[in-house]
């Protein structure tokens, strides 16, 4: 399982990659190929105040329907159109072109419950046992 | 397959195996406040004393009545050859199309009856059908809820009282908030719609004709509702689109109606047919099956249950709803009838029926001291007549004469006690209307 060292990650799966104090999230390559092809994101709407954990969005695939959480306290600033066409890029592109959304971070210490790439990694093999 | 109880030894040992102490601990998660306590049924009956009393219940069934009742269930003609199609094996027999590389011909049924629903109400999808008129009306009001994130429905009183009452049923629990909005005039009315529209409002559900019979063009409240972002549900009766201005033209954003009269017969309830229309752009929000076309890997056309993300056996407690079934057979039904009536035979249906309706208006309202209540209003096949005597005692009087004369409008409405509404369809003769008329006259 690809799991770049550049960013943080989340226990649902939600990787973290900050920017001059807002944070583009998209999900790992380890819940991309758990979930199949996927067929539909269903995207926040832009501005939307979410608290840390409440759900942002759905992801649909052919065989299973998973929501994406918010992964700090923030309003979304942006989220990903390309999805919209072309929902698969979740699948080969995973850290890239298949980013979910952009939101603001409103409280900085919530980045430090976020786990770095070696920790997720150590996370990814405790669920393989 | 037969059927296989379990011992008690099995269910201890089941329990057992999966850690739980008794069966009543598989339900934690129901609210205590929302449990029964203990279901009071009498004793049971031997097989001889069950068919004896289904005998006896049969037995106060009228079979042959000449019928003018309507109340959203029509007495239409089911040309045999419906049922000679409907009832072959192959289609009788077919189970639930989940493995689409077996099931191409009812898949392939059920698209081709979506397809013929959306045609009908004049919208851009459909769903694999429901159960009922009534519960797609309710499904129809959570759909809306789910579509706009809202909380409230207003429900004009010209919607039929069954499906108001099962909409309160339903959403008796939900935490919903529902406004029932009196009729004006046997038109839904305008004024206290608007006054209830507001910024919370998930939609507001007409339904055209009425329960009175009464016929409406119901763009204005579509557009008033969508200025305040709400959808405008629209229950319909599929006969009246032969003829009427469709809901999808008035500018309806889901479209739900009863079945039965697309050649499903009366049966005493049913089994019924639930249709679901809605514009696109809302299908995935939309519950129920939802069958499409597709091309398979070698490009060969086919058709699969798709969208099933919004189903329960994947989205679970966040699903559009808990239906996981379908009126395979009465949607079937449906389709077969509209195909054999083409889309001339339906015109000329619902020609026939608002004809004879018209004529019997004329012939009963000419009758000394009768008059049609709502005077003024268009109608298709069903309309009101204002009697001098209470509608109930009229009926009763003419099922001597097995004459089912029509619905007593004080059973759900106030102040109509000597009301009655009366339905045509084609299967009733100039003679039935002559004779209704007659024995209406020395009944009054």
């Amino acid at each position: 399982m690809n799991v770049p060292a550049d960013r943080k990650y989340t226990k649902e799966h939600e990787w973290v990659l900050l920017d001059d104090g807002v944070a583009t999230v998209g999900i790992s390559d380890y819940a991309q190929d758990a979930l199949g092809d996927v067929v539909f994101v269903d995207l926040p709407s832009e501005g939307a105040a979410l608290a840390k954990g409440a759900e942002a969005a759905a992801i649909e695939s052919t065989k299973a329907a998973a929501g994406i959480y918010a992964v700090v306290t923030g309003k979304i600033t942006e989220v990903n159109p390309a999805l919209v066409d072309k929902p698969e890029l979740v699948n080969s592109d995973c850290y890239g072109e298949g980013w979910i959304y952009k939101i603001t971070v409103d409280n900085a210490a919530e980045l430090d419950e976020l786990m770095d790439a070696g920790a997720y990694e150590q996370f990814l093999a405790g669920l393989n046992e | 397959m037969p059927f296989i109880p379990h011992t008690d030894e099995q269910v201890a040992e089941m329990l057992a195996a999966i850690g739980v102490a008794d069966i009543d601990e598989l339900f934690a998660d129901i609210p205590p406040e929302l449990r029964c306590d203990g279901l009071r049924l009498p004793a049971g009956l031997s097989e001889q004393q069950t068919l004896a009393h289904m005998a006896h219940l049969a037995g106060q069934n009228a079979t042959d009545l000449t019928l003018f009742v309507g109340g959203g269930f029509y007495d239409h003609y089911t040309p045999a050859a419906v049922e000679a199609i409907v009832s072959r094996s192959e289609f009788y027999t077919a189970y639930t199309p989940y493995q689409p590389e077996i099931s191409q011909g009812t898949l392939q049924a059920i698209y081709e009856y979506q397809s013929a629903m959306c045609r009908l109400t004049d919208m851009e999808v459909a769903n694999a059908s429901m159960y009922d008129g009534g519960t797609a009306l309710y499904e129809a009001v959570m759909m809306a809820l789910r579509v706009t994130g809202r909380n409230r429905v207003i429900v004009d009183e010209g919607v039929s009282p069954i499906y108001r009452t099962m909409l309160r049923s339903y959403t008796t629990n939900l935490g919903i908030d529902l406004a029932e909005t009196p009729t004006a005039g046997g038109l839904a009315d305008r004024g206290r719609i608007a006054a209830e529209l507001n910024d919370g409002t998930a939609a507001v559900v007409a339904t055209n004709p009425n329960f009175f019979g009464c016929l409406d063009d119901l763009t204005d409240l579509a557009d008033a509702a969508h200025a305040r972002g709400a959808l405008l549900i629209v229950s319909a009766y599929p006969i009246s689109l032969g003829l009427v201005k469709t809901p999808g033209a008035m500018g309806a954003d889901i479209v739900t109606g009863e079945g039965q009269s697309l050649g499903l017969p009366l049966s005493f309830g049913g089994p019924y047919l639930g249709f679901m229309t809605a514009r696109a752009e809302h299908v995935r929000k939309m519950p129920g099956r939802i069958c499409g076309r597709t091309v398979d890997a070698n490009g060969r056309e086919g058709f699969v249950l798709t969208l099933q993300a919004r189903e329960q056996h994947i989205r679970r407690e966040k699903a559009t709803s808990n239906i996981c079934t379908n009126q395979s057979l009465c949607a079937l039904t449906s389709l077969v009838y509209l195909s054999l009536l083409g889309k001339g035979g339906l015109v000329a249906l619902a020609q026939l029926c608002a004809d004879k309706a018209h004529y019997a208006h004329e012939r009963l309202t000419a009758i000394r001291g009768v008059s049609r209540r709502f005077g003024g209003r268009w109608f298709f096949n069903e309309f009101v007549l204002e009697l001098p005597t209470p509608a109930r005692v009229v009926i009763n009087r003419l099922l001597e004469k097995r004459i089912a004369a029509g619905f007593p409008l004080a059973r759900y409405y106030e102040d109509m006690d000597n009301c009655l509404l009366l339905a045509v369809t084609e299967k009733r003769t100039k003679e039935d209307i002559d004779r209704l008329a007659a024995a209406l006259e020395v009944s009054l």
